[in-house]
């Protein structure tokens, strides 16, 4: 199985999805939500009272509250986001909205200052590239007995980003056609995403160096398709795995919250496995290589 | 297979059994034999926790409100941190948990909490110290007390439900100075001035109730409960109790500056109700149960008997882990469950790779024993290094996530790190005891039917 000889082909594939959502993403922005950007999200339940959205969106104009958003979601409650209230305005709308619709259950406030998730998005950022860091230091060492050991981290790490492009674009796609937004199930989704990715690329790196090891006159690039077939089945096993727990959830987890996490976490985690061998290992040869001299060369190439 | 198998699973009989112990308690204790007292040697409380989104409640993010160029001292957090503590443990919630989160943030979670309102007005309100007249009652120091005085009422109240309610003769109002001294005998004890107002009241009482008790109780927490001994009528006391000079002197502060050391404001409030947290409890529950029952089908289908072993094996890893969890008060949330699958996952992962190298060296014509002994061999350096890497990331998430408040990020880091740690054990040691136990009974000829090759 000659899955090295297709690179390219997978390569653009990557891009194919990426690219659009990159696109969608810098022009139209994903939204925020309040965990990142600061805000209050208050989701009720009347007893009762069924009122049309616009009813409600009065009674926040009329406690002063500006820029106020009602949503349904199908369990019956209203989901209003606007800006950050104090305990006091909180307690005030909440009154209100008791006065004109009868009895009501708060199924959850969230009300987050916006110095806060500024914070929160610049410190993770942070973690995420001192994580990445240390990773490739340790997958450097760890590769040390082979050529360009520094190499293998790069290129873990290069899987890695493609994972995360990935789930930035799907998530562009989401908020397009699903209205999803950027929260912090987002950012746990992204966490197990990076965890797995460089999990896996680990385990075809490795079969690479033990093979290296072995067959010492093979070229790079035989050897390193011989390793991806090794173990491919490990691959598609393991997915299955974690894939189907996955599938569960998402079937299972009703709210809409939970769905966006669970569809993020499913596609992050193919994603995942897909560049450890459709990516991480194609890079290292075309590596080894040095084939970006010859992409501007194309007669070269045809030879 | 193994030369020491039967020591191997003592080993893991042991432990099981342990975490079995665990599991299924709320309360662990190990009977003292040399005392016929009935305490125990060994005792750890043990009840399940949930998270508020498992469960509902109060999530509070306190910060420190005063110009970001100022640096708040770690003591002066802690001292914060502490009164917060109290102050809402007065109001009879339980298992509140009150954590500083980074230089300058204090996170309060209140489970199960409903009336939110009552717990952040009794957060943001000013420390009050109270002189309390227990009569001949000796209350001992720490404990709460129930008083008759009630912020910003001017009559004394009284309760309906019962519980003795004691009178507050007057509180912190009247403090005019408060220093540290010592003892004649050199403990710490704290010297007060009254006001006038306060010198009056105070002499007055402690003529009238000689030989009873005065408790000085701060946010109804009782500091010390001294008998009073002759009238003091000049306006000055002191307050002896079981201080160091730094407890002593910490309480000095409380009582100079009214308590919080620094003015605390609410910069995040969130609140679950309950049944969106039950909810969630729930389908997490389910979506966990068939993952298990499909996982475990696939593997013993695909895999036989290594299958078996592993799934007996994974089955030995969340009975381990949830006592862990358990032991170290671990508080499960959603994010925690992610944290939880993903070591699974890699649990997992770990048993698929060294079955598929059994296979391998199997096909390349090995014996049995030799592919056995290969298998985990050679899959170790792919587990090791994956599952450092994991490490390394929960590790840097953990700091993240403790020095911010992002109690998302923290929990999802720390189970997953526990679960990699206790995943390593499963696959390497446990899958391969129970393995080789397999294969001693079964003694497999034909690779096709026991393997799956």
């Amino acid at each position: 199985m000659n899955i090295l000889g297709k690179r390219y082909i997978l390569f653009g594939f990557s891009l194919l999805i990426i690219i659009p959502g990159l696109i969608i993403m810098f022009t139209r922005g994903i939204p925020l939500s309040i965990d990142f950007k600061g805000g209050s999200l208050l989701e009720v339940k009347f007893d009762a009272a069924q009122p049309a959205p616009g009813e409600i969106l009065e009674v926040y104009d009329s406690s002063g509250i500006k820029d106020a958003q009602v949503q349904t979601s199908d369990t019956g409650s209203f989901i209003i986001r606007s800006e950050f209230m104090q305990n006091e305005t909180r307690d005030a709308v909440l009154t209100a909205l008791t006065d004109k619709f009868g009895k009501l259950e708060i199924v959850r406030f969230d009300s987050v200052g916006p110095s806060i998730g500024e914070q929160v998005t610049s410190r993770g950022t942070l973690a995420v590239i001192v994580s990445s860091l240390l990773v490739v230091l340790f997958i450097a060492w760890s590769f040390r007995g082979v050529q360009n050991a520094f190499r293998y981290g790069i290129c873990a790490i290069l899987a890695m980003i493609h994972d995360v492009a990935i789930i930035f674009a799907i998530t562009a796609y989401g908020s397009l056609l699903f209205g999803w937004e950027i929260d912090a199930l987002f950012l746990t989704a992204l966490l197990t995403v990076i965890g797995f990715s460089m999990q896996d690329t680990i385990v075809v790196f490795d079969r690479i160096r033990e093979n290296m090891s072995i067959y010492r006159r093979l070229d790079f690039e035989t050897l390193v398709n011989h390793s991806i077939v090794q173990t491919l089945q490990r691959s598609i096993n393991t997915q299955l795995m974690t894939v189907e727990f996955l599938l569960l959830a998402l079937i299972l987890f009703g709210g809409a919250t939970l769905q966006e996490f669970a569809s993020i976490l499913l596609i992050g985690l193919m994603s995942g496995t897909y560049s450890s061998i459709f990516i991480a290992a194609p890079i290292l040869v075309l590596w080894e290589n040095r084939e970006w001299e010859k992409w501007f060369k194309p007669k070269a190439l045809a030879g | 297979m193994l030369r020491n198998l039967t020591n191997r699973l003592l080993l893991i009989g042991l432990v099981l059994m342990l975490a079995i112990w665990v599991d299924t308690n709320e309360n662990v204790q190990i009977p003292n034999p040399f005392k016929d007292d009935g305490s125990p040697l060994f005792q750890v409380d043990v009840k399940p926790r949930l998270g508020l989104d498992l469960q509902g409640g109060l999530q509070v993010l306190l910060e420190a409100d005063i110009a970001n160029d100022v640096k708040v001292s770690r003591e002066e957090m802690e001292t914060a941190r502490n009164i917060v503590e109290n102050r809402t443990n007065a109001l009879g919630v339980s298992e509140n948990v009150i954590q500083l989160a980074g230089e300058r943030r204090i996170v309060g979670e209140f489970p199960g909490a409903e009336d939110t309102d009552a717990i952040l007005d009794i957060i943001q309100q000013t420390g009050l110290l109270e002189f309390v007249d227990t009569g001949t009652y000796a209350p001992p120091e720490g404990s709460t007390l129930q008083t008759d005085f009630v912020p910003g009422s001017s009559t004394p109240q009284t309760p309906a439900d019962g519980a003795t309610v004691f009178h507050t003769i007057m509180t912190g109002k009247v403090l005019q100075g408060v220093n540290v001294s010592v003892t004649q005998t050199g403990e710490p004890a704290i010297d007060f001035v009254l006001n006038s107002e306060g010198a009056a009241i105070f002499g007055e009482h402690t003529s009238a109730n000689t030989g009873k008790y005065l408790a000085i109780v701060l946010d109804k927490q009782v500091i010390s409960a001294p008998i009073i001994e002759s009238a003091i009528t000049g306006g000055q006391g002191s307050i002896s109790g079981n201080f160091t000079p730094e407890t002593a002197n910490a309480l000095a502060v409380q009582l100079r500056y009214g308590s919080l050391p620094i003015p605390l404001k609410v910069v995040e409030t969130r609140i679950i109700g309950p049944t969106l947290g039950e909810d969630s409890l729930q389908k997490s529950i389910v979506a966990g149960l068939v993952g298990f029952v499909i996982v475990a089908l696939f593997m013993i289908l695909y895999y036989r008997l290594p299958g078996l072993s592993a799934v007996l094996s994974i089955l030995a890893y969340a009975a381990i882990l949830y006592a862990v969890f358990k032991l170290i008060g671990v508080t499960l949330t959603l994010p925690g469950i992610a944290g939880i699958m993903l070591s699974t996952g890699s649990a997992l992962d770990a048993n698929i790779l060294i079955f598929e190298r059994l296979k391998e060296e199997l096909r390349s014509g090995r014996s049995l024993r030799q592919a056995f002994d290969q298998a985990w061999k050679r899959a170790w350096p792919s587990i090791r290094d994956s599952n450092v890497a994991a490490l390394i990331t929960a590790v840097i998430l953990f700091w993240f996530g403790s020095s911010f408040g992002a109690t998302i990020v923290k929990g999802f880091s720390f189970t997953l790190a526990i679960g990699v740690i206790i995943s390593l054990f499963s696959s390497l040691y446990i899958t391969q005891s129970f393995l080789a136990l397999l294969f001693n009974i079964v003694k497999p000829t034909n690779y096709e039917r026991s393997i799956g090759i």
